[in-house]
């Protein structure tokens, strides 16, 4: 045995799993000096179907009153984007689609459907006189915010924009001792007296039973009312207790799965089997620092990438590793024999993954939403897998040889 | 020991064999389309307190939303109700009854996609698959040689044929996840017939004397046999652990990854090397009968 080989490899093998440890365990929670301490696993982006969420394609519609052009999809976006960012979402994601549609796509709401409601209304706010003229519209709005009144009730106050204060004074003064109702989307919000002409450009919305439907409203006032007709063309919700669901299944899945093949590599291969599955510990945290690294958001097909890729991971391994046999069984050095097999089996490891990278690739550009995620994570699979399998395992075994162990080639499998 | 090569006629028969019946059901039945292709309303709800189906069906039926409507009974209080593709109102309306008359419910997901998206899904569907099929004779014509980009995609098309075949003899319903399905098992299934192929054209270059192509083919695949099964073994412990373990939502998914799998590993020793072989003395042939012309 070479005591300096075997003490780097201990060192190794220290190193590697400490940095898992850590990767995966809030170690340091409790220290006071050093900060919360956060594993590097917790880094990972939840997609909407693994914490709950929604994803909802929009489509414009022309209406006589609205055509849907550039400039309105652009107005429409900023409209929604106003409403989301109310619903105190973290990182929302509204992208246009096309010519007439629009993509949003909220994660880790408590109520996808609620969030849907809001963010669809078309918020087209008008008062009303009595013989039906509309004197004032949402578009004359300066601000709305949720509060309470003297009496306690819930309410919105409004103020109008100094062109719509005028119209508001006018119309008051018109209509004293009349009715004028508050209408959104067509529902009577509330039908007040007029006692006197108001001048000053305030009012005030009641009959609201929450202070959070009220919040709802003002918001879709503050926000302004959609400048088209827009129709909900798909919709996947998730609710919170599906995703935690899902997510605690997958896990547990994940980890029988991962056990399974590093016990078949160990009973296997032997030696070389361990370091396959040394290897696969490295490769796993590579992957996860990567997930990080490049903000990618972990779906359900996400995981399932993930996995997959695990035993493309291994595949190399097991290709370069039966080469290793047949190397060792021509009666080569152990030395030349990891050499060759490298050598030889890493064409079969090259083509074969880039075939399967060109399926991911298309799946990727021609997917939607969460089978995006699969493909992404496939594709980070494959090519952290070959780097791995390349430079780790192989180096690896090398200095597992050079340590001189063992010099009984059995030990590799032959 | 028994030639790869020479029986090859066999494996070709159990792959038809295995083949027609759902080709035949594909023709007579179709496939068992989802929300995702035809449009329509998925939702599924836990109840608090176990429920009865009827009751459920009678919630639905109350409702008077015409076309067909499904109701399955997916754990002990789960539910999964699909109907026609329903406005925000409309299933607003369906949860709040079921929650009135049933006792309280959680909303655990709604899906909905309107016909039009579910139309753009399929193309792009089927885009995706013919794609991946091009790019990936391209590349293997390139690394490889044309012929063999031929058999490597007669035996993705045996896969793809093998897995909605089963799909639609047992009628299990297919959805988006079901596509990724069919593309990640064609990058499995080329995977694996790649390698043979590696071994092939390594074998090739140091072809002796009188070793036939047969021989050359057969002793190529026996050398990577390990290799084959012990990979498709490490892909089919994950994928069992997904089934049993990994939760409803991805059961399609991981079904079909099951069965494309498994005849992606027969296909690529059984048909894909064989046929490139076949291709190869069908042109000696021709070769030789123009030379006599």
């Amino acid at each position: 045995m070479k005591w300096s080989k075997v003490l780097i490899l201990l060192l190794i093998i220290a190193l590697v799993i400490s940095a898992a440890v850590l990767s995966v365990a809030p170690v340091f929670d409790q220290n006071k000096t050093l900060g919360k301490y956060l594993p590097l696993v917790k880094g990972i982006n939840l997609g909407l179907d693994l914490q709950g969420g929604v994803h909802v394609v929009f489509e414009a519609h022309d209406t006589p009153e609205a055509k849907v052009t550039p400039d309105t999809m652009k107005q429409l976006k900023a409209i929604i984007e106003n409403r989301v960012n109310g619903l105190g979402v973290s990182e929302p994601i509204i992208q246009i689609q096309g010519e007439r549609r629009l993509i949003v796509e909220l994660a880790g709401i408590k109520d996808p459907e609620e969030a849907v409601r809001t963010i669809a209304k078309t918020a087209y706010l008008q008062f009303i006189t009595e013989d039906g003229k509309t004197v004032v519209t949402g578009a004359d709005l300066k601000d709305a915010k949720e509060g309470k009144n003297q009496n306690g009730e819930n309410v919105i106050n409004i103020a109008f924009t100094p062109a719509g204060t005028k119209k508001f004074a006018e119309a008051t003064a018109a209509n004293v001792n009349k009715r004028i109702a508050i209408v959104l989307d067509n529902q009577v919000l509330t039908n007040p007296n007029v006692n006197e002409p108001i001048p000053n450009g305030k009012a005030e919305i009641t009959g609201y039973a929450t202070l959070d439907e009220a919040h709802n409203d003002a918001l879709l006032l503050r926000s302004g009312a959609l400048p088209v007709k827009v129709t909900v063309e798909e919709k996947r919700s998730v609710g919170p207790a599906l995703g935690a669901d899902s997510l605690a299944k997958s896990e547990h899945a994940g980890l029988v799965g991962v056990v399974a093949i590093l016990v078949f590599m160990l009973v296997y291969y032997r030696l070389p089997g361990l370091i396959a599955d040394f290897a696969l510990v490295i490769y796993t945290l590579i992957v996860l620092a990567v997930y990080v690294g490049l903000h990618v958001t972990m779906t359900l097909p996400g995981i399932a990438g993930f996995l997959l890729s695990l035993g493309i991971a291994v595949d190399a391994n097991v290709i370069i590793f039966e080469r290793l046999k047949e190397e060792l069984r021509t009666g080569k050095s152990l030395r030349s024999a990891i050499d060759a097999g490298f050598k030889r089996g890493f064409t079969a490891v090259f083509d074969a993954n880039v075939t399967t990278i060109i399926a991911a690739v298309v799946l990727y550009y021609l997917g939607t939403g969460p089978i995006k995620g699969f493909a992404v994570t496939l594709i980070i699979g494959i090519l952290a897998s070959m780097f791995t399998a390349i430079s780790m395992t192989r180096w690896l075994l090398h200095l597992v040889a050079a340590a001189n162990i063992s010099k009984n080639p059995k030990y590799f499998g032959a | 020991m028994f030639h790869f090569v020479k029986l090859r006629k066999i494996w070709y028969i159990i792959s038809i064999a295995v083949i027609v019946p759902g080709i035949i059901s594909l023709m007579l039945q179709g496939l068992n389309l989802g929300i995702d292709f035809t449009g329509g309303t998925i939702m599924e709800v836990r109840f608090d307190k176990a429920v009865n189906v009827q009751d459920v069906r009678n919630v639905v039926d109350s409702l008077g939303i015409e076309g067909s409507k499904s109701i399955q009974q997916s754990g002990d209080r789960d539910y999964i109700i699909k109907t026609k593709a329903l406005s925000q109102e409309e299933s607003d309306k369906m949860f709040s009854q079921i929650q009135d008359k049933l006792g309280k419910a959680t909303l655990m997901r709604t899906d909905l996609v309107g016909p039009v998206i579910g139309q753009e899904l399929a193309y792009k569907a089927l885009l995706a698959l013919l794609i991946a099929a091009v790019l990936m004779v391209i590349y293997i014509t390139i690394r490889f040689e044309f012929k063999q980009g031929i058999a490597a995609v007669a035996a993705l098309l045996h896969d793809t044929l093998v897995v909605t075949g089963v799909f639609s003899l047992l009628q299990i319903e297919v959805d988006m996840a079901f596509v990724a399905a069919i593309l990640t098992i064609i990058g499995y299934s080329i995977n694996d017939t790649i390698v043979i192929f590696d071994r092939i054209r390594e074998n090739l270059r140091s072809q002796k004397k009188g070793e036939t192509l047969e021989d050359l083919v057969d002793k190529s695949l026996w050398q990577t046999l390990a290799r084959s099964i012990n990979t498709v073994l490490t892909v089919i412990f994950v994928l069992l652990a997904l089934y049993f373990l990994g939760g409803s939502t991805i059961k399609t998914f991981v079904l079909a990854m099951l069965i494309g799998v498994a005849s992606g590993a027969y296909s690529s020793i059984f048909n894909a090397s064989p046929l490139w072989v076949d291709l190869k003395l069908l042109d000696k042939r021709k070769k030789l009968q123009t030379a006599k012309v």
